[in-house]
């Protein structure tokens, strides 16, 4: 907003410039907008939804130590540029989410004096076990322990996770429910494989009342695969998943489904 | 009643002095008034520094510090504490002597300049013939202290801030000496009392201040800049600025020595104030002839700390002068703008009364300025930078 | 020959002593200057006012520095090492010595140390300005003269170091 041949008189910009600081002397009483000083311990500033600081494990349910999510495959302690995580393995296994087995740490130490917040950790864990916190008062008077962080106060539930980082949260949810319905789905259809192969002879007897069972077993939704709706014998248990199967989505088990019909003619 | 309220601290003098034996009365009063001047003008030394750090703040969109005591007053308190309390260092190969004696040389030459400025109605610790000589010279030797701190910290960077400072002082002495000449020149004498009664007359319910004379304010103008100059404000601020030359030349100073240096400064900025409000604003006369009823002390404190409000809307305003076109601007315009002046009151002088001289006055000022400053615009090209070797 | 005298003269004394003899030359100008405040007060005790804030103005607020930044800018700023006194402080003393005795057999053998009875004139700054003006207009304008002179020869000799440089 400058005229291209300079102010007129000799005076003139200092003038203009004692008016500007003086409208914002007396605007910074007036409007808020002027004035964006945060009176920090009192008021905070909202976050970001993407800020992060340091990482945190997480966890499902309300049990920290039974739904943890990390089973200590020790990529990120691998991958960290720094070297900040430490983990040693358990020596038993215990359920995960699905059910199966798995290994979980029985130390996970991060060190965030070291940490340097690239969130490489998260980005390459398979298993969403580890994801950034933004809490970022962590001051203390120990120098060395006070900010060693260990798994006790590293596990954090998902439902904090929720709170922190909503959208992220959501998307990790969806997807691991979708791998775990993926999961699932394939072990199901292994085993409906595997029993079909088995039970070849004994389904080409069963087609009749196979197809009316199907259509009631479809009603069945996607359900638990471990429950097992009635004391059926094991023709009539290996169509429900089978049906299932069908329901679930045809890109999930094509192989299966060519096979069953293979032999099922 | 008014005037007891005018002269409550002239009575409050003389009773306190009433009270002692004759032998040690004129001692006595001297004193008093000397531990008057010594306690007013620090403490108002700590309220400008909160005025200063929170009118800073607001002018640039933030608050001042606002922790220590309600809309932070005690912070002076806290920053007393804290510089009385933090350790005197003195570098190894430093002049211990010079280093030690400089911050007192400056604060004692600083308090000498307070002597002479009128305060209220009889209000002056001394009325001397040449006050305003004396006035000048006191300031005169604030370069010395300058020159001795910097050289005595051996180091660079001190040195050359001092060498900076001193420069930028004596260059602006000059036009500080000739802008009040003119003053000196239509009132007849060096005695800041008289210049102070010379303008305590008023027409039609104004006053007869110097400011308001075309000569007077063309004046008032140089000597703001010759005083903003003098005591190291910015923008002339370049030997202290602290992204220039760490603190320049005090900067092997800390704790209470810093803390002198800082009190001289503020001190020299007061006197210097008081030393403006004397020769153009009247001093300690009111406004307008119905405001005689304020005591005129008041008026003197008010005008003061007026004119320090204005120091630091400046400060935070203006950007830094480099030091070549802080020493151009005084050389080769501030300087011959006051001769000029000079010419000018003593034209109003010889004119006698009437309005032939105050339009003749302002159109000699007024003409030479718009002149001078087009001329002087019109070389800058104002437009996106060049470089010579960096294409 | 009042008390204030003989302090005053004390420090003038004293601070012309130590500018002779003293081995630092920023410490010897430093020295030189309480010499010149002890001078201004004596001008002041006087009653001589103008005299006493001229002496100030002009002698510590610009002779002062300019001696200093003269010792500064040339190589006078390196001190030897050991010792607080210069090694000819005896030369410098009798050279003191001697000056002194010749201004005071000149002050001695005027007609100034007559003794007066009369008090002395207090002269204000308006006689002054007066005298100047008056009786002393040509030797102000000669002093005038000799102080552009001086000035102009100094922007002649800065100007030419920057045309050499070039």
């Amino acid at each position: 907003m400058s005229r291209d041949r300079g102010s007129r008189l000799l005076g003139e910009g200092i003038i203009k410039g004692l008016a500007e600081t003086a409208r914002n002397f007396f605007g910074s009483y007036v409007s808020k907008q002027r004035l964006t000083t945060v009176q920090y311990p009192e008021e905070r500033i909202p976050q970001d939804e993407s800020f992060r600081n340091f990482p945190f494990l997480v966890y499902d349910g309300s049990d920290p130590e039974a739904g943890l999510r990390c089973v200590s495959c020790q990529i990120c302690e691998k991958e960290c540029p720094p070297k900040c995580i430490y983990i040693e393995k358990s020596k038993d296994k215990k359920p995960d989410a699905v059910g199966k087995p798995q290994f979980y740490p029985s130390k996970f130490d991060i060190d965030i004096s070291v940490c340097m917040s690239c969130q490489i950790c998260v980005e390459v864990c398979p298993f969403e076990a580890i994801k950034m916190n933004t809490e970022f008062e962590l001051s203390t008077d120990d120098r060395f322990d006070g900010l060693l962080l260990d798994r006790k106060e590293l596990a954090l539930s998902n439902e904090y996770y929720h709170q922190i980082h909503p959208t992220e949260a959501a998307d990790v949810d969806a997807r691991l429910k979708a791998e775990r319905a993926a999961a699932e789905a394939k072990a199901k259809a292994a085993a409906a494989a595997a029993a079909a192969k088995a039970a070849a002879p004994a389904a080409k007897a069963a087609t009749p009342t196979a197809q009316p069972a199907a259509a009631p077993a479809s009603e069945i939704s996607p359900g638990m695969a471990a429950q097992n709706p009635t004391g059926t014998p094991t023709a009539a248990a290996t169509t429900p998943p089978a049906a299932q199967n069908e329901a679930a989505g045809a890109t999930r088990a094509p192989k299966v489904e060519t096979k069953k019909e293979g032999d099922a003619s | 009643m008014a005037n007891q309220a005018d002269q409550i601290f002239v009575l409050l003098k003389h009773w306190i002095v009433s009270i002692f034996p004759a032998v040690i009365q004129p001692y006595l009063g001297v004193v008093l008034s000397v531990v008057a001047i010594i306690a007013v003008f620090p403490a108002l030394f700590a309220l400008t520094t909160v005025i200063e750090r929170k009118g800073l703040g607001r002018m640039q969109n933030r608050i001042g510090p606002n922790r220590t005591g309600p809309y932070g007053i005690l912070q002076p308190i806290a920053d007393g504490i804290k510089s009385l309390t933090k350790e005197d260092i003195i570098p190894t190969s430093a002049d211990a002597v010079v280093h030690f004696i400089a911050p007192l040389v400056l604060v004692i030459a600083v308090f000498m300049g307070f002597s002479v400025l009128p305060m209220g109605r009889n209000m002056q610790l001394v009325d001397m013939d040449a006050g305003l000589l004396f006035f000048f010279a006191v300031g005169a030797s604030t370069e010395l202290s300058i020159f001795m701190a910097g050289w005595s910290s051996r180091n660079k960077y001190s040195l050359l801030g001092a060498m900076r400072a001193v420069a930028q002082m004596i260059s602006y002495e000059v036009p500080l000496l000739m802008s009040s000449v003119a003053i000196v020149m239509i009132t007849g004498s060096l005695s800041l009392v008289k210049i102070v009664d010379a303008q305590n007359h008023y027409t039609w319910g104004l006053p007869h201040w110097y400011i308001f004379t075309p000569w007077g304010f063309a004046a008032f103008v140089m000597f703001c800049i010759a005083a903003t100059a003098e005591t190291n404000r910015s923008p002339f601020d370049l030997p202290e600025g602290e992204s220039e030359l760490v603190a320049g030349y005090f900067t092997e100073y800390s704790g209470f020595k810093f803390a002198l240096f800082f009190l001289g400064e503020y001190l020299g900025m007061f006197s210097i104030s008081g030393l403006g409000t004397t020769l153009f604003l009247g001093g300690w006369s009111a406004p307008l002839q119905v405001l005689n009823f304020v005591p005129s002390w008041i008026w003197f404190f008010a005008k003061v700390m007026l004119s320090i409000v204005v120091l630091i809307w400046i400060r935070g305003t203006l950007p830094r002068l480099r030091q070549d076109q802080l020493m151009n601007f005084a050389w080769k315009f501030v300087l011959p703008m006051t001769l000029l002046n000079l010419f000018v009151a003593a034209i109003w002088r010889f004119m006698g009364e009437g309005v032939l001289r105050w339009i003749v006055c302002s159109a000699i000022l007024i003409g030479i300025y718009v002149v001078v400053g087009t001329i002087g615009m019109r070389r800058k090209k104002f437009g996106p930078r060049t470089y010579r070797y960096a294409e | 020959m009042s008390v204030v005298f003989w302090i005053l003269a004390v420090i003038t004394v004293l601070g012309g002593l130590t500018a002779v003899t003293l081995k630092n030359t920023v410490h010897c100008a430093l020295a030189l200057t309480v010499a010149f405040a002890g001078l201004a007060l004596l001008f002041l005790e006087l009653d001589a006012q103008f005299a006493g804030f001229a002496q100030i103005l002009v002698y510590i607020g610009a002779v002062a520095i300019l001696v200093v930044f003269a010792i500064l800018l040339t190589r006078g700023s390196e001190t030897p090492s050991e010792g607080v006194f210069s090694r000819t402080w005896f030369a410098g003393l009798l050279i003191a010595a001697a000056v002194f005795a010749v201004l005071a057999w000149a002050v001695v053998n005027s007609s100034a140390a007559l003794p007066h009875e009369t008090a002395a004139p207090t002269v204000n700054v308006q006689q002054i300005g007066h005298a100047l003006m008056g009786r002393y207009v040509l030797p102000l304008e000669i002093v005038a003269l000799l102080l552009t002179a001086a000035m102009l020869g100094a922007v002649i000799v800065a100007m030419h170091e920057k045309g050499e440089q070039k």
